[in-house]
């Protein structure tokens, strides 16, 4: 009777206090936090203790972990950021627009436009076929080369042209994953209404595509965050060029632990954001 | 002259032939059932009817117009026939209301405003009042089958073709989707109907067929069909199912 009244179980009554299902399930609970922590300490003291034992540390800790150093440069970097920030607000937009303009690209059926397809599998082929830091060099010294009146000639400029063309080629290809994963029934039920193919592709296919792949694209948007920094190669002095500069400046390579500090303020709670975006659509779909 | 026709309708995927030659009479105001066992080609016919599938050979005539030319724009057919299936295929990301407007407003070019008197009085008939603003995932199987319906209702269309739309829902909710049928019986809509439910068949139409290997084996009065078939196979079929 102690267990009756204890949970209710089999008695058809709701239960006053924890079911012992709940009690039980508590217990594990506590049990496997308490080692995972104890575990997860035992590493970290390891790790807090063996790192200093080796030769070099005490180098290693004045030139890449100076405290001075990086009370110093921090402000400096946070600034040069700002320039990362701005070439990626503008560039998103951009890579949005024209990756969704070749996903459709590679999705005409008219004979007369099949130049148009054409186009959309050549972009994808070769701008997913290059490094990145490859098309940055070619289009960011090529076109200014070509002697265009200032500002035209600006690196700032073309780089993230580059950026934009590299990136547009992976998000044309999410899309069309996108496009792709919308059942056939879906077109039939527009068909069946007579919505024209456009129509059915932009009222009734897309809308579902976009959402469906906006945690793949999260993804791609953050690799795109940290690919900013690439631009340094050719000029504009962002955090990656502005961290180098503070480098040679101190001989010290504190400012490059500040700058990968700042972009993982960025980019984990960005990756978490996009794990769980992805977790509800998985939950959503079952 | 029948409402819609077909003639020796023929049509395969790939190896695999669906349709080898079916003929079959339609008349306006005529409910058509058509029963037999999956894979007999009962959905196929309806596709090809609506030209969803295009046919590899036959004709389909719609008040004795040849819709089945290779070639023909499939639009302003699809727009006189209207069709709903089995999983309903509402449009997830949309309300009811939504569902329902985006055909009349594309193709037939009306403005919300204009069309909102109108989709308010259809969702009315079918007791979806209070259902319109609903996205799909928030209305019961019934619920959006009977919005898949106003849907197809929306574009006015002259014939209505039905591809075993109660054959996804729990037992509880065919009932509310049959009235919607017996409705439409009742305002005179053309009608075929691709069904398992052989009681609503034999209640309400007009002549039933029988497809086995696609083909229409036999087809009649449903109470000459029900009652006394013809061929082996009518009878083997209708002793399973009834």
């Amino acid at each position: 009777m102690a267990l009756a009244d204890q949970g209710g179980q089999g008695t058809g009554r709701p239960a006053p206090g924890p079911t012992r299902r709940q009690i039980y399930e508590a217990e594990v609970r506590r049990r496997s936090n308490l080692i995972a922590a104890g575990s997860t300490l035992t590493v970290l003291i390891l790790l807090i203790v063996l790192i200093p034992m080796a030769p070099g540390w005490e180098g290693v800790k004045k030139s890449f972990f100076n405290a001075e150093v990086f009370a110093r440069t921090f402000p400096g970097l946070l600034e040069a950021f700002l320039l990362d920030v701005a070439i990626f607000a503008w560039s998103a937009p951009l890579i949005f627009i024209l990756g969704l303009l070749i996903a459709l690209c590679r999705d005409v059926r008219k004979p007369a436009l099949y130049p148009l397809r054409l186009f959309g599998i050549l972009y994808t082929d070769i701008f997913r076929g290059i490094p990145v830091i490859l098309v940055i060099y070619l289009v960011g010294f090529g076109v200014p080369g070509l002697g265009l009146p200032r500002p035209w000639n600006s690196p700032y400029i073309w780089g993230t042209v580059a950026l934009v063309l590299t990136y547009a080629a992976y998000v044309a290809e999410v899309f069309r994953t996108g496009i792709e994963s919308i059942h056939q029934s879906q077109r039939s039920a527009a068909a069946s209404l007579g919505l024209s193919s456009s129509d059915t592709m932009r009222f009734v296919i897309l809308p579902q595509a976009i959402r469906r792949v906006v945690p793949a694209n999260m993804n791609l948007f953050i690799a795109l965050q940290k690919d900013v920094a690439l631009l340094s190669f050719i000029g504009p002095v962002e955090i990656f060029r502005q961290a180098g500069v503070y480098k040679s400046l101190l001989a010290n390579f504190t400012p490059y632990v500040g700058a990968a500090l700042i972009f993982l303020a960025i980019t984990i709670p960005a990756t978490r954001y996009a794990d769980y975006l992805l977790a509800k659509q998985s939950k959503a779909r079952s | 002259m029948a409402k819609l026709e077909a003639r020796g309708v023929m049509k395969a995927f790939g190896e695999n032939a669906v349709c080898k030659g079916v003929d079959l009479n339609v008349d306006e105001g005529e409910m058509v059932c058509l029963i037999g066992a999956s894979g007999s080609g009962k959905s196929t016919l309806l596709r090809c009817l609506n030209l969803l599938e295009p046919i590899d050979d036959g004709i389909i005539l719609l008040d004795g117009e040849d819709i089945s030319i290779p070639g023909l724009d499939p639009q302003p057919v699809r727009q006189r026939i209207g069709m709903v299936f089995q999983s309903f295929n509402l449009f997830p990301h949309m309300t009811a209301v939504e569902n329902v407007m985006l055909a009349p407003r594309r193709v037939r070019g009306l403005t919300r405003g204009a069309l909102l008197p109108e989709v308010t009085a259809l969702f009315e008939r079918f007791g979806l009042a209070d259902r319109m603003r609903h996205y799909p995932d928030q209305l019961s199987g019934g619920q959006q089958q009977r919005v898949a319906i106003v849907r197809a209702l929306a574009m006015r269309p002259e014939i209505m073709l039905f591809d075993e739309i109660t054959s996804a829902l729990d037992p509880e909710l065919v009932g509310e989707v049959l009235d919607v049928l017996r409705q439409l019986r009742a305002e005179g809509m053309t009608m075929i109907i691709a069904t398992h439910e052989m009681g609503f068949a034999r209640e309400l139409a007009d002549k039933v067929c029988f497809l086995e290997n696609g083909i229409i084996l036999e087809e009649g009065p449903p109470d000459a069909l029900f009652a006394n078939p013809k061929r082996d196979r009518t009878r083997a079929f209708l002793s399973r199912v009834l």
